[in-house]
């Protein structure tokens, strides 16, 4: 078993760690971060999503020796509760979370549509967030957010609110 | 935006862990040294079968005790009864508190309880933390505001009503004086607590029924907030179940050959899975992570003996049992009138079986717990449970050693919906625990909780209407017909009727002055593991009870909320059903191809209805809006109110129209979210809600918005399209 090298949140990590286990578990039971959830195991419901190189990835079926060489943002790369990033700055605004469980996923979601459509239409925010499940049932929610987001312009948001 | 003190929401940093010790200092050192500590006399325990905050009527019935501590430092800690499991505990208690304490929101430090008996019930369940709470934690707080006050005036030898309390300082008004609370808690402890302290009139509230972010917001969208998968203990492994797929056989044999190969993997055992009424043989994996007890669950063969569950654990078996009772009559539970004699004579007479299907509660974040067996006898969990009262009750029982032996720590609960209410997977890390002499974190996969259960049970409702010459609804009979929690979990007597689903389906309950009103039961037992639901059997039989009167109201060629507002004889159901009827635009003409359907229903002390709209497609419908409106007495936060309804209108949808769980050869078929769909965002129709502003007692908020939801569209489907639907779930592409 080799080290694997990993970078999350502009940080280098090498793991000791089987190369077929998924991102996710090494995000969270290796390096030790653990807003980013796990909810179904098989990129069904985008609890786990992450944005590898800007792309909003499922991490829950994703190898670790995959992603070897890329950038990896989780949810504490966006922002923080000092410094947040205008979507998280919109959730908070529009009141979406319920348990918020599945917010980190669709955090990462939001952030990376609005990278890139600084404007999306509705059907844009469909198509960007039919993926990510909420049993609590903050869509509604969710749209207003992205909406409000969408007014507000982005910055630095690869490397969060910085 | 204002960024709150971290410190004031120290339950999502998972801080409960100092609390017994804090309590023993208290206890130790005398009240003097501590601060003030406020609280009422634990009520008795009520027994389990009574234990009705989960589903029935009798819910207010059970007491809550809750603690407040005020320290020297002038930091307010309220030890919060109802663990949060995204409903809203953590902002709705401490402004009870806060509204008559006199402190700011932000000035209430949150410790979530362990359990103990003091502290009385402690279960997030049947809509209950502010109806429930409402008098309990108000009293305490006016009651120490009270003493402060006191104790502030008495220090300056000037008369109490020269003094007023404010954001956690006592002021004397001729002078301008201040003391802190931290400053007098030592001297308002001393002091005798008020029995019947003056609790502010409505009309006063600063903080009850007004518009406030939730303070746990900013930790829910960063991903700082803990959850229960998020705990991690000093030397724990981790453990993944190994289930039947047939819950209930015997393991035969083991073969671990393959999964021992793989780096990380500890041990693989036997053990089992104890349910309320009866426990499972079950396997596990020890590892050292997560990903390498996953991947020896998958290399693992187990050879389980199933009997006879093949042929009779399906719920084709489950549902023509119920329908051979459909055929018959039940057990009577209530009857207001002759409905026989109303019924034989009546000029119309309808009669109908309505079909709901058992479901997942599918919380996001799956079962998950932490147990530490020490060598001492001494037990510790770390969960994310609905009731840590319950929850040491079934630790003490299932361990068999005293709850002063057992410490709970709860942790965020990502989503629940009455799953984690239920310790199978709590007890099962005990077990692995006491086994391999270590704390073991155990996680639940998706497919162990969408295979394994509890339940939101199938049933089925006969119903039964009558109609006179003058269209008048003279005769109406509720049949439900299935699988009992109180009966299954709790092992009540099953030669009577279920009074948690007729106590809920009653006269009294639902209003409707019928002349020949009747409810019946009948019990249909199954294997397949059940429990509460969001919104327990409303869930099931608002459905049938609203589609059904709709179906009469038809029949009789009325419109649909005149003819409910002419037979219900309560002014809150009529206030509600009249809000509705305007806000959903009830007199304006639909274009042709669209259609509305409403339904009303009381669940957990509050008044739901609901307008839905659907147009036909070429295909099928769609779902265009949906308005609802709920009278739940007095309410903490309206955007609370509306958040758990829009909740309630996403999870009734997805109730209606997603495929439910179906068991055949003993298992069930479906087993993640590929098969058992739940609601996505593309889906989501237009919403709004309003709240009707009745100042009555405070009701449920969190399962009322539900129950009206699933009648509410079929009623739609059938003003839109003819077509009646009376069994769920169905096709919104198909409507079959």
């Amino acid at each position: 078993m080799a080290a694997i090298s990993l970078n999350v949140n502009g940080k280098n990590y090498n793991l000791d760690v089987e190369p077929q286990m998924p991102l996710l578990w090494a995000i969270r039971d290796i390096i030790g971060l653990k807003g980013t959830k796990f909810g179904c195991g098989i990129a069904q419901c985008g609890a786990c999503t992450v944005h590898m190189d800007g792309k909003p990835t499922r991490s829950c079926v994703l190898p670790v020796q995959a992603v070897t060489g890329k950038k990896i943002t989780t949810i504490e790369g966006i922002g923080t509760e000092e410094n947040l990033h205008p979507v998280q700055q919109a959730w908070i605004d529009e009141q979406v979370p319920q348990c918020g469980y599945c917010q980190s996923g669709q955090i990462m979601a939001a952030t990376a549509l609005l990278k890139e459509k600084p404007n999306p239409t509705n059907a844009d925010i469909d198509a960007a967030m039919r993926g990510h499940l909420c049993r609590c049932g903050t869509y509604d929610r969710i749209r207003k957010a992205i909406k409000q987001a969408s007014k507000v312009a982005p910055k630095n948001e690869a490397s969060g609110g910085k | 935006m204002k960024h709150l003190e971290e410190s004031n929401q120290e339950h999502l940093n998972f801080k409960t862990k100092d609390m017994s010790n804090r309590r023993d200092f208290i206890k130790t050192l005398g009240l003097s040294s501590a601060g003030l500590m406020l609280g009422l006399s634990a009520t008795p325990r009520p027994s389990v079968v009574k234990m009705t905050t989960h589903g029935g009527p009798s819910a207010l019935a059970l007491e809550i005790n809750p603690f407040i501590v005020i320290e020297p430092t002038g930091k307010i800690i309220l030890i919060n009864p109802r663990p949060d499991m995204g409903q809203g505990s953590t902002q709705a208690v401490p402004s009870l508190l806060a509204e008559e304490l006199d402190v700011r929101l932000d000035q209430v430090t949150i410790w979530q309880s362990d359990g103990k008996n003091k502290y009385g019930d402690q279960t997030s369940g049947g809509s209950s933390s502010v109806r429930a709470l409402w008098n309990p934690i108000r009293k305490a707080g006016a009651a120490a505001r009270e003493m402060l006050v006191k104790a502030a005036a008495q220090r300056w030898k000037v008369s109490e009503t020269e003094c007023y309390a404010k954001e956690g300082k006592i002021y004397h008004k001729p002078t301008g004086k201040t003391l802190s609370y931290g400053e007098v808690a030592d001297d308002a402890s001393k002091l005798e607590v008020p029995k019947n302290p003056t609790l502010k009139e409505a009309k006063d509230f600063k903080i009850i029924g007004k518009y406030a972010p939730r303070l746990d917001v900013p930790a829910r969208v960063t991903g700082k907030a803990v959850f229960g998968i998020d705990v991690e203990v000093p030397g724990m492994v981790y453990a993944v179940m190994i289930h039947n797929p047939h819950i209930h056989g015997k393991v035969v044999s083991i073969d671990d050959s393959e999964a021992l190969k793989i780096k990380g993997v500890q041990k693989v055992l036997k053990c089992e899975r104890p349910m309320p009424h009866r426990t499972a043989e079950a396997v596990a994996i020890i590892a050292d992570n997560f990903w390498a007890a996953l991947s020896a669950k998958r290399a693992v063969k187990v050879q389980w003996e199933n009997g006879d569950i093949p042929q009779t654990m399906t719920t084709e078996v489950y549902f023509k049992k119920c329908a051979e009772a459909a055929t018959k009559e039940g057990l009577k539970a209530e009857e207001h009138g002759d409905f026989g004699v109303k019924f034989s004579g009546a000029s119309k007479k309808i009669e109908a079986v309505y079909e709901t299907p058992f479901l997942a509660h599918a919380p996001i974040e799956p079962e998950n717990a932490i147990a530490h067996i020490k060598e001492d006898g001494t037990a510790e969990v770390w969960a994310p449970i609905q009731g840590p009262d319950w929850a040491l009750r079934d630790l003490a029982g299932y361990l068999k050693i005293k709850p002063e032996q057992i410490k709970v720590n709860v942790a965020l609960l990502g989503g629940a919906f009455g799953r984690k209410a239920y310790h199978d997977f709590l007890l099962e890390a005990c077990y692995l625990s006491r086994e391999v002499k270590k704390p073991v974190k155990l996680v639940w996969t998706r497919e162990d909780d969408i295979t394994q259960g509890p339940y939101r049970p199938g049933m089925l409702a006969r119903m039964q209407g009558g109609i006179d010459t003058q269209g008048n609804i003279v005769a109406y009979h509720h049949h439900p017909i299935g699988e009992s929690i109180q009966m299954q979990v709790f092992k009540t007597p099953t030669d009577k009727p279920d009074d948690w689903i007729c106590g809920e389906l009653s006269q009294k309950e639902q209003k409707y002055n019928i002349p020949a009103f009747k409810v019946s039961f009948s019990h249909v037992p199954t294997d397949i593991p059940i429990v509460w639901w969001r919104s327990v059997y409303a869930s099931n039989f608002g459905f049938s009870q609203e589609g059904f009167l709709d179906e009469l109201i038809h029949a009789a060629g009325k419109d649909p909320i005149k003819a409910r507002l002419e037979m219900l004889t309560d002014t809150r159901f009529k206030t509600v059903l009249e809000t509705l009827h305007e806000k959903a635009k009830w007199s304006e003409k639909l274009p042709a191809g669209q259609g509305k359907g409403i339904a009303i229903f009381k669940s957990f002390g509050s008044i739901s209805a609901c307008c839905i709209t659907v147009s036909k497609q070429a295909n099928g419908v769609k779902i265009d809006k949906v308005v609802s409106v709920i009278d739940c007495g007095h309410y903490v936060n309206p955007d609370n109110v509306k958040a758990q309804t829009e909740g309630n209108i996403v999870m009734g949808i997805s109730a209606a129209v997603k495929k439910g769980i179906t068991f055949s050869n003993g298992q069930a078929e479906q087993t993640n979210f590929h098969q058992y769909q739940i609601m996505r965002f593309n889906e989501m129709p237009v919403v709004e809600i309003h709240i009707v502003e009745s100042g009555a007692e405070p009701g449920g908020v969190g399962e009322p918005g539900l129950p009206p939801i699933a009648p509410a569209l079929t009623n739609a489907i059938f003003a839109a399209t003819g077509k009646r639907i009376r069994r769920l779930p169905f096709d919104l592409n198909t409507l079959a």
